[in-house]
């Protein structure tokens, strides 16, 4: 990994209204130099017009961004050592490949772009189309081409502007580890905007959740799944059953009593936001367990819907007061339950997760996949 | 072809005869589309550049009539007398189809991505010219640059005309019966034949290519000579052909707007064929201007690689 003089890429108070609305609301973030960095959330959330203005191609209303201690904010696109993949890919048209490639070099003069041109190329395996046009490509080469493009000027940050977006599942997943192998090998920061959840947290040390032009949470995906910070955030990062409860009074090993429709269920004090009694008790579907052996918190109901995906079948469980509980079980070897079935759901008291129940239940469900 | 083609791929099922059918029917269709074109080609184009050949290589006069006679020499005559007139002609038409192309490419770059919802309403404004004459738009720039008009005054008072003097393009203070005015009409005559093209192909350019050009250390001139402009050069070639060709046989603005100094080729078929009555020599003359600009475009349009263009 070389040296890097540059330094970590700093926003401080960023913000960018256009006429009728305000895009991003002012923004601070510090992404660590190095590191793979994901901006994740719903279209419309501002992401992609944070990337623009980190790539200069978008103007900030207000706010600073820096590299290390460098002010960029007031340079153009061009002279920022700032490179992006693009969703469109944007490929030349009438360039081939390789002169694609080696554009950015011979902007800047450099005398060996042919030979990094070609490293570029053979680093993302596409060695052998360097003299073909963009257009004899398939989907997926065009992306690596676009990846080659921007690495090859090895940039202080890359920005991948959805880079993924346009393959097909296979294509992704296998691109989501190359592109996790070239950055390990080159050592550069990466800011990946995406929609997708799985791919954020797939390939992201940190990602930032936005919202409605905001930052939602900003974590390792670990920390963002196991305790979002909101509705928003614990839906639209995989799903969640989140139970209406209060909290009814502490309990045992450090745990919280929270009375959810007539039943006392446990949580860890710990995972409870200060000063909020009325919540929204979360646990995430596969920590749930049909059968008593899950934990102490257990409630009944009537098994509605299953459905087998191979790995695991996901339950959904009708509680008395109507609302449908999402479990998740692995295909270990253990008895499956049947549609019309009475089960027990149960889970221990470290899987739960509390927000407070201002926030709408809902919040980011339809960004789910 | 094709009909036949979809016919077989389509329907293993159906029997034998029941897919002969449509396939014989399928043939004729392209031809049947093909004949209007061929014959208006036929009657209108080709009959008349056999008969204009075959008049070139005549002899006589009208009132004793002509006859074939096969005289190549007419070509050589032709030549001989009437070079400077040829080598004008394309020399105006060249320097017209760099004016329009300069003031064309921002204009058409303009309307095509950045007007936004002005873009209808300037491309009509392109084309509202042609709602009049070429010869009455023609007669309206002699107003234009009369002696006495506003323009003169001006250019007068700025030392243009001094200007314009000096190198050659006016004989006098005026602007009016001069290589400049002949220029000046030429150029606004074709201009809208220079901005629909390079429009047309300024219009598809993404402009996300700009970006990336910006984002790949492109500086904005880096950005347009290595992207914008290679990628609207079938435009630039479309738009410049369309100019030069037609204004390089133009026989209007040189007439209403020049002098006997400015007289170009179209002007002197124009007289050979209606004045003088010398059909040989206009016919030989028309070919050879004919034969120059195909030379001039096949070598122009090979240089531009158009094959090679997106």
């Amino acid at each position: 990994m070389a040296a890097r003089t540059s330094g970590d890429l700093k926003l401080v108070g960023l913000s960018k209204s256009f006429e009728s609305f305000t895009a991003v609301h002012p923004l601070d973030l510090v992404i660590p130099e190095g590191s793979f960095f994901a901006l994740l959330g719903p279209s419309g959330c501002g992401k992609t017009t944070t990337l623009r203005m980190v790539a200069g191609l978008e103007q900030p209303t207000e706010g600073r961004i820096l590299i290390g201690d460098t002010d960029i904010t007031d340079t153009r696109a061009h002279q920022r050592n700032v490179n992006t993949v693009f969703q469109s890919y944007a490929l030349f048209p009438h360039m081939n490949v390789m002169d694609n490639v080696a554009f950015g070099l011979r902007r800047r003069g450099d005398k060996d772009a042919t030979r990094k041109a070609n490293e570029a190329l053979e680093l993302v395996q596409l060695g052998e189309v360097a003299r073909k046009k963009p257009s004899q490509l398939s989907g997926g080469m065009q992306q690596r081409v676009a990846l080659a493009r921007a690495v090859v000027n090895r940039p202080d940050v890359l920005l991948l502007d959805e880079p993924l977006g346009a393959l097909d599942l296979k294509l992704r997943r296998q691109m989501q580890i190359e592109l996790k192998r070239i950055r390990q090998e080159l050592g550069l920061t990466f800011i990946h905007v995406t929609h997708d959840q799985e791919e954020a947290m797939t390939m992201a040390d940190t990602i930032a959740v936005m919202n409605a032009g905001r930052l939602e949470q900003l974590g390792d995906p670990a920390t963002l799944y196991e305790h979002p910070a909101s509705t928003f955030v614990a839906n639209f990062l995989g799903q969640s059953n989140l139970l209406r409860a209060t909290v009814a009074g502490p309990g045992h090993h450090g745990e919280v009593l929270v009375k959810a429709h007539e039943s006392l269920l446990r949580v860890e004090a710990d995972h409870i936001p200060a000063q909020c009694t009325d919540i929204w008790l979360g646990v995430r579907p596969e920590k749930l367990r049909l059968g008593e052996h899950g934990g102490p918190n257990r409630l009944e109901g009537q098994v509605t819907d299953v459905s087998f995906s191979g790995v695991a079948t996901q339950y959904l469980v009708r509680m008395p007061w109507g609302q449908e509980m999402t479990v998740v079980q692995q295909n270990d070897g253990s008895d499956r339950a049947r549609q019309g079935d009475d089960v027990t759901v149960s889970w221990a008291a470290e899987h739960g997760f509390a927000l407070d129940a201002a926030q709408a239940a809902d919040a980011g469900v339809e960004g789910e996949g | 072809m094709t009909a036949g083609a979809a016919t077989a791929g389509g329907g293993p099922t159906l029997t034998g005869p029941a897919t002969r059918r449509p396939v014989r029917r399928g043939r004729w269709i392209p031809y049947a589309l093909l004949a209007p074109g061929l014959l208006w080609l036929a009657v209108f184009f080709v009959a008349p550049m056999v008969t204009l050949g075959s008049q070139s290589l005549q002899e006589g006069n009208v009132d004793e009539g002509y006859a074939f006679t096969g005289n190549v020499g007419i070509y050589g005559d032709a030549l001989r007398r009437y070079w400077p007139q040829l080598l004008r002609s394309l020399g105006y038409a060249a320097t017209a189809t760099v004016l329009t192309l300069l003031l064309a490419y921002p204009l058409a770059y303009f309307i095509a991505q950045k007007a936004g919802r002005w873009k209808n309403i300037l491309l009509v404004l392109v084309i509202a010219p042609f709602f009049t004459s070429f010869l009455i738009r023609t007669l309206a720039w002699r107003t234009i640059l009369s002696d006495t008009g506003p323009v003169t005054e001006l250019a007068q008072r700025t030392g243009f005309t001094t200007v314009l003097q000096a190198v050659g393009l006016t004989n006098n203070d005026t602007l009016l019966a001069s290589k400049f005015a002949v220029i000046c009409g030429l150029t606004y005559n074709f201009l809208p034949f220079m901005i629909l093209p390079l429009y047309a192909s300024l219009e598809r350019l993404d402009s996300r290519l700009v970006e990336a050009a910006g984002d790949l250390y492109a500086s904005p001139w880096q950005a347009f000579r290595r992207v914008t402009w290679p990628l609207s050069l079938p435009g630039v070639v479309a738009g410049t052909l369309l100019t030069f060709i037609p204004s390089a046989g133009d026989y209007i603005n040189s007439r209403l707007l020049g002098n006997t100094q400015t007289v170009m080729i179209g002007q002197v078929i124009d007289s050979q064929f209606l004045r003088v009555l010398d059909y040989p020599l206009a016919a030989a003359l028309s070919f050879v201007l004919l034969i120059m600009i195909v030379t001039l475009v096949a070598f122009y349009v090979r240089r531009a690689g158009t094959e090679e263009l997106v």
